[in-house]
């Protein structure tokens, strides 16, 4: 498993892809720390930067991986190696390489800026973000048989988390206006990775104040010990859940 | 003889399309199979599932009389060269000996008669996609003798392969052959059929036509030659309707 990761990993960092994504991170990070003193505004500028080019570049990249390296699974799977092994060391390949590029393009730099809780919690989340749109990807790619339908589909994937599904949740809140919502809202959140980093960053900023009643339940119940521990957890569904899909349908499909 | 591979009441269909329908069989030791058939009649859906690429819906799989569908320890014993080689593009032919031996782990002597035969040692430092047909089919060759397996499995060894190339896999496949090994081929060239294999199974729309030793099938239709004694075969067998 660790020795297809590692041969995933060498073939990645010969192409240029990757590299180009972590110089662009490093280049947004480092503009926006350099162009402004005030360090918490620059962590809201990033994390409203990475929330969307985070999930679409993880998503993106790892479906085209995943398509262009089916000459590499078929001949692993003629090889005596389980096929539960052969999409693990994929993922740990694969979701290694995009996090490498994550932790050198954004770690380092807030790191160096912005060492703080929110710091860290943006950190943190971006990895698990990450890793999460990777599994999405795998789980959308070991269901379509060509690139080109798997590409769509990651695309339409990272709409509808990134857009869609703000939209979806006004649309809710507004047609239930009249009930009390805030509990259902917490509920709603988990459905959407990006939310949950969203949030969980924007609560450590204190500018949750802004954000009216909803906000301060938000700032209730995520600020709190259990609150964070349940957004992670929920984070974690949403790289294990897509994964272990993904697993199944490996494992009964036609190569 | 010993059953190495045996397949019983195999059927496997994608969407509608039922592609085979219910194979019974079994390969024995030291023999080459030669597998024909016209196109689409499930040459490589059948040779695919052996190998466990393809699912089968019904049916059983052997290795030595155990079922392997949904296992993988088996495959160490299998060789197997596909009709298109497909590599990882960035790789260079050494890297990926080289990581087929780490990722297989195995401490057997290594068979490099291929390896030397075609030269690829010398070529090993090209990468996959620079390389013509031809040499990705040498690739593969070697690389399916390579690990000493007891079956080795051909899906059309000779397309692509110049003659040289083609004369010397057939007589590594009959040198293996003579050692007690399996060789499943499937090919469209007869007269190759003719040369190297002992015994021929006719598949046709994912049924077993016929399976017989090459003497029994040319004693019987009182031809010399595999092309004709197919031809005769198949006509008496329309006129028999």
């Amino acid at each position: 498993m660790l020795k297809i990761a590692k041969y995933i990993v060498f073939d990645i960092v010969r192409s240029k892809v990757l590299i180009a994504y972590t110089l662009l991170l490093l280049a947004i990070s480092l503009t926006i720390f350099m162009a402004d003193a005030d360090v918490t505004k620059g962590l809201v500028s990033i994390t409203t930067v990475i929330m969307i080019i985070v999930p679409l570049v993880s998503v993106v990249y790892a479906t085209t991986y995943y398509f262009n390296a089916a000459e590499f699974t078929e001949l692993l799977v003629s090889q005596p190696i389980s096929r539960k092994n052969i999409l693990m060391g994929k993922f740990i390949g694969i979701g290694s390489s995009v996090l490498v590029a994550f932790v050198i393009g954004v770690c380092i730099p807030v790191s160096i800026f912005a060492f703080s809780a929110t710091g860290i919690t943006l950190m943190a989340s971006g990895c698990l973000l990450t890793l999460s749109f990777v599994s999405l990807a795998f789980f959308t790619s070991t269901r379509t048989r060509d690139k080109a339908r798997g590409i769509g589909l990651a695309l339409m994937l990272w709409f509808y988390f990134a857009i869609l599904f703000d939209g979806l949740v006004l649309l809710f809140l507004y047609s239930f206006a009249d009930y009390p919502l805030e509990k259902a809202m917490i509920g709603l959140t988990a459905l959407n990775p990006i939310d949950l980093a969203r949030i969980l960053i924007l609560l450590q900023l204190d500018i949750s104040a802004l954000m009216g009643y909803t906000g301060a339940l938000y700032q209730q119940f995520f600020g709190s010990g259990a609150g964070v521990v349940f957004s992670l957890a929920m984070q974690l569904v949403w790289i294990g859940a897509p994964l272990f899909f993904a697993l199944r349908a490996f494992k009964k499909k036609d190569l | 003889m010993e059953e190495i591979i045996g397949i019983r009441k195999l059927k496997k269909s994608f969407g509608r399309l039922s592609v085979l329908n219910g194979i019974n069989c079994s390969f024995e030791e030291g023999r080459v199979v030669s597998i024909l058939g016209p196109n689409a009649s499930g040459k490589t859906t059948l040779i695919k599932s052996i190998l466990g690429m393809v699912i089968p819906d019904e049916g059983a799989i052997l290795y030595k009389g155990t079922p392997v569908t949904g296992t993988f320890n088996y495959k160490r014993h299998i060789g197997y060269m596909p009709q298109i080689g497909r590599y990882p593009d960035n790789m260079k032919i050494g890297q990926l000996f080289r990581m087929i031996m780490d990722i297989r782990q195995e401490d057997i002597a290594l068979d490099d008669d291929l390896l030397k035969e075609y030269k690829l040692e010398s070529m090993y430092h090209k990468p996959m996609r620079t390389l013509s047909g031809g040499t990705l089919q040498k690739v593969s060759a070697a690389l399916a003798f390579m690990f000493n397996p007891d079956v080795l499995i051909l899906d059309e060894p000779s397309a692509g392969l110049d003659p040289f190339a083609a004369e010397a896999l057939k007589e590594k496949i009959v040198h293996e052959k003579r050692k007690g090994k399996l060789v499943l081929v499937t090919s469209h060239i007869l007269s190759e059929a003719d040369e190297i294999s002992d015994h021929i199974m006719y598949l046709i729309d994912g049924q077993i036509k016929f399976y017989k030793s090459l003497h029994q099938l040319k004693d019987e239709t009182g031809e010399h030659k595999l092309s004709k004694a197919l031809t005769k075969a198949m006509s008496e067998e329309i006129c028999l309707r």
